[in-house]
């Protein structure tokens, strides 16, 4: 297959020995397992249990609410022990609505919806339909519901599934493992998928630096013609949906816009074999592979975690801490987000936990900027980040929004290359924080300007009626006591 | 019977030509950058600001007698569009950017006495007499008119909780020079 050039795009210092060669292990049963309602882009899930309750792994703890949401399982069998607010797996730190698990041991399913024989004998929609009921969202980090994004074959033509198993951040080799341990699975969740969205072709791609995973998914692939398992460059950020679409179509994504309109429906590799065991087992998303790595942890693991373990709980299944970490990072190094403690549950996008050390932190002191321009070219998106950062600095936010500082989807490129450590990607994310803020507000005021103009129409439309009855009022008594003057003077 | 019929309607056309008349001659010339500033309000009447309404406080901006400030509830944003649109510089770093809040009612000490319902300038407010009323929250924008009416302190104002959804990132620090 004929490859196309990326724009831009940095050479990070990988690091991804620390754990590549760490064969995936299930985490011994915590004491207690926190699901938060929100694991996933959209409306919260709504708690479908009560406290005192009884069930079993795979149960249905939390029903899905709305056209984008997912719901949440049991990841054990247990006791419900409290529904309460715990601190969110989020850099603010911010409490969030969790059902609390206490595990009884056993670790035994429910009775599971029945496997699906023949999946491609299906339509698409009973596919979805099984997939959202499983609760499987965008295991890569996106967290984005996977049945809403395989129903866009419904609204367009979708030439290729995109099975991104590129894995371009520093430090993550949880879906290398996966893709050398589970190939079969991943290939078989892959053609059901592509199944579902009526793709004709699959397109699996792994950067060149994977070649375990390449030559597994190679092997796992033959005898497939839909499919082609393909070699990208090593090149961060080539994981990222629109920059993967454009490596193998060499058509760029338009700004606000999803890679289906080009024909190309991007899946992480995770989120495959998640669909093939709901599938083919009927098993909703219960765990997943989280690389836990960093110069500050002891031993480097992948873990294949319960949902709802707490973070603490890997690290000491990792021989805990070697030395003070300065940073916790939820994710890659790269677009991962500090994280407020270790006392926060895994959720369904949790990729990777890393302890960086002070060295590989490299926090330094900011300078003025020398216009060497060095962000200007790696940027991938092809924006201006010294320009953005310099009106929003100002506080001109809509000047940065006019040269594109929403369509920045904050691959911290330009901050790893800029000389003069300008924290670049920060004054974006705050940027669009705040523009994303003020969108919010503007819709709340016209919404309170509408709400008040009713009252007023409505005080108005009583005032008239309250008129009009007394006019007719009025007009009756004169008419009552015309008749009887009339009487009065004959 | 005719006669009565006959003098409502003589009085009737004759009192309409001379409003007529007099709204023609004696008409307010309506202000169009007062017109504009009022459509840059929120337009929920609520008062906080200290004029009557938004009609009221787009007068005295047009007038140049009031801060761009002067709009609680409406925070940063419509602070901005009015100095924009004034081209006056308003300090906004330290504009206070309150916190939203919305109005809760205790039940228990809610008498059904109506006085809130009435007040309320976006129908935020649902009860009938001596009913315990109750506060739709997500049509309550804040005002605390209710609050301040209310004779058995039965409402109270509560902070709308910062979530997941609406939290965001703080500009990077002074120190991050450029
Ligand atoms: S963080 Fe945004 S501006 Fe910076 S390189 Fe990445 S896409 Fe471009
Ligand atoms: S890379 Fe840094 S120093 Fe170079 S132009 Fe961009 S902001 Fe300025």
């Amino acid at each position: 297959m004929r490859l196309f050039p990326i724009r831009g795009g940095i050479h990070p210092k990988y690091r991804k020995e620390l754990t590549s060669e760490q064969p995936i292990v299930a985490l011994p049963m915590p004491a207690r397992l926190y699901l938060p309602l929100q694991q996933h882009i959209g409306a919260p899930a709504e708690p479908v249990v009560s406290v005192g309750q009884k069930v079993r792994k795979g149960d249905l703890l939390a029903r899905g609410q709305g056209a984008v949401s997912a719901p949440t399982h049991a990841s054990t069998s247990g006791v419900v022990v409290e529904i309460t607010t715990v601190t969110a797996p989020h850099p603010s730190g911010l409490p969030q609505l969790t059902i609390i698990l206490e595990p009884d041991g056993k670790d035994e399913w429910t009775d599971l919806p029945d496997p699906i024989e023949d999946p491609f004998s299906l339509s698409g929609d009973a596919i979805r339909e099984r997939v959202a009921s499983s609760g499987i969202v965008g295991l890569g980090g996106a967290t984005f519901p996977a049945a809403v994004k395989l129903n866009l074959g419904s609204q367009q033509k979708i030439e290729t599934l995109l099975i991104n198993g590129a894995e371009c951040e520093p430090y993550l080799t949880c879906d290398d493992r996966l893709m050398r341990e589970y190939a079969a699975e991943i290939v078989d969740g892959a053609r059901i998928m592509a199944h579902a969205l009526g793709a004709p072709g699959i397109v699996i791609a792994i950067e060149r630096n994977k070649p375990q995973a390449l030559e597994a998914m190679r092997a796992a692939a033959a005898g497939f013609d839909a499919i082609e398992v393909i070699d990208v460059p090593v090149q961060y950020p080539m994981g990222s949906e629109r920059h993967l679409t454009q490596a193998i179509t060499g058509r760029e994504t338009p700004a606000k816009k999803l890679t289906a309109e080009l024909g190309v429906v991007v899946h992480n590799v995770g989120t495959a074999r998640a669909v093939h065991q709901s599938v083919r087992f009927g098993r909703p998303l219960t765990r997943r592979v989280v690389t836990v790595s960093g110069g500050a942890v002891a031993q480097g693991k992948n873990i294949e975690v319960p949902l709802g373990a707490m973070v603490s709980e890997l690290i000491a299944f990792c021989g805990g801490l070697r030395e003070e970490p300065r940073r916790i990072v939820n994710g890659g190094p790269m677009m991962g987000q500090p994280l407020p403690s270790l006392e926060v549950p895994v959720v369904k996008g949790t990729s990777g936990i890393l302890a960086l050390t002070v060295a590989e932190a490299n926090e330094r002191p900011t300078q003025p900027c020398i216009r060497c321009g060095g962000c200007v070219t790696i940027c991938p998106c092809g924006l201006v980040p010294v320009e953005m950062a310099a009106f929003i600095r100002k506080d001109n936010l809509d000047a940065a929004a006019g040269i594109g500082v929403t369509d920045c989807f904050s691959c911290g490129s330009c901050s790893y290359i800029c000389p003069s450590h300008i924290p670049l990607v920060q004054y974006f994310n705050y940027a669009k924080g705040e523009l994303a803020a003020r969108d919010r507000e503007r819709r709340r005021l016209d919404r309170v300007k509408t709400l008040s103009e009713t009252r007023v129409e409505r005080l108005e439309r009583q005032a008239q009626a309250k008129r009009e009855a007394a006019a007719a009022a009025a007009a009756a008594r004169k008419a009552a006591s015309v008749p009887s003057e009339n009487k009065a003077s004959q | 019977m005719l006669i009565a019929i006959g003098s409502l309607a003589a009085l009737g056309a004759a009192l309409g030509t001379v409003l007529g008349v007099a709204a023609r001659y004696l008409a307010v010339e309506e202000d169009p950058l007062e017109v504009e500033l009022a459509a840059l309000l929120p337009g929920a009447q609520c008062g906080q600001c200290g004029y009557v309404g938004c009609g009221q406080a787009a007068a005295a901006l047009a007038r140049g007698e009031a801060p761009v400030t002067l709009c609680t509830p409406g925070g940063k944003s419509v602070a901005e569009a009015l100095s924009k649109r004034l081209g006056v510089k308003a300090d906004l770093s330290d504009h206070e950017e309150s916190v939203p809040q919305y109005a809760f009612v205790q039940e228990e000490l809610c008498i059904g006495c109506l006085r809130c319902t009435n007040e309320c300038t976006t129908d935020a407010i649902v009860g009938a007499p001596k009913q315990i009323h109750t506060v739709i929250r997500d049509n309550c924008h804040g005002c605390a008119k209710c609050f301040k009416i209310c004779p058995t302190e039965a409402i109270k104002m509560c902070q709308v909780p910062v979530t997941l959804g609406d939290w965001r990132w703080n500009k990077p620090g002074a120190a991050a020079l450029q």
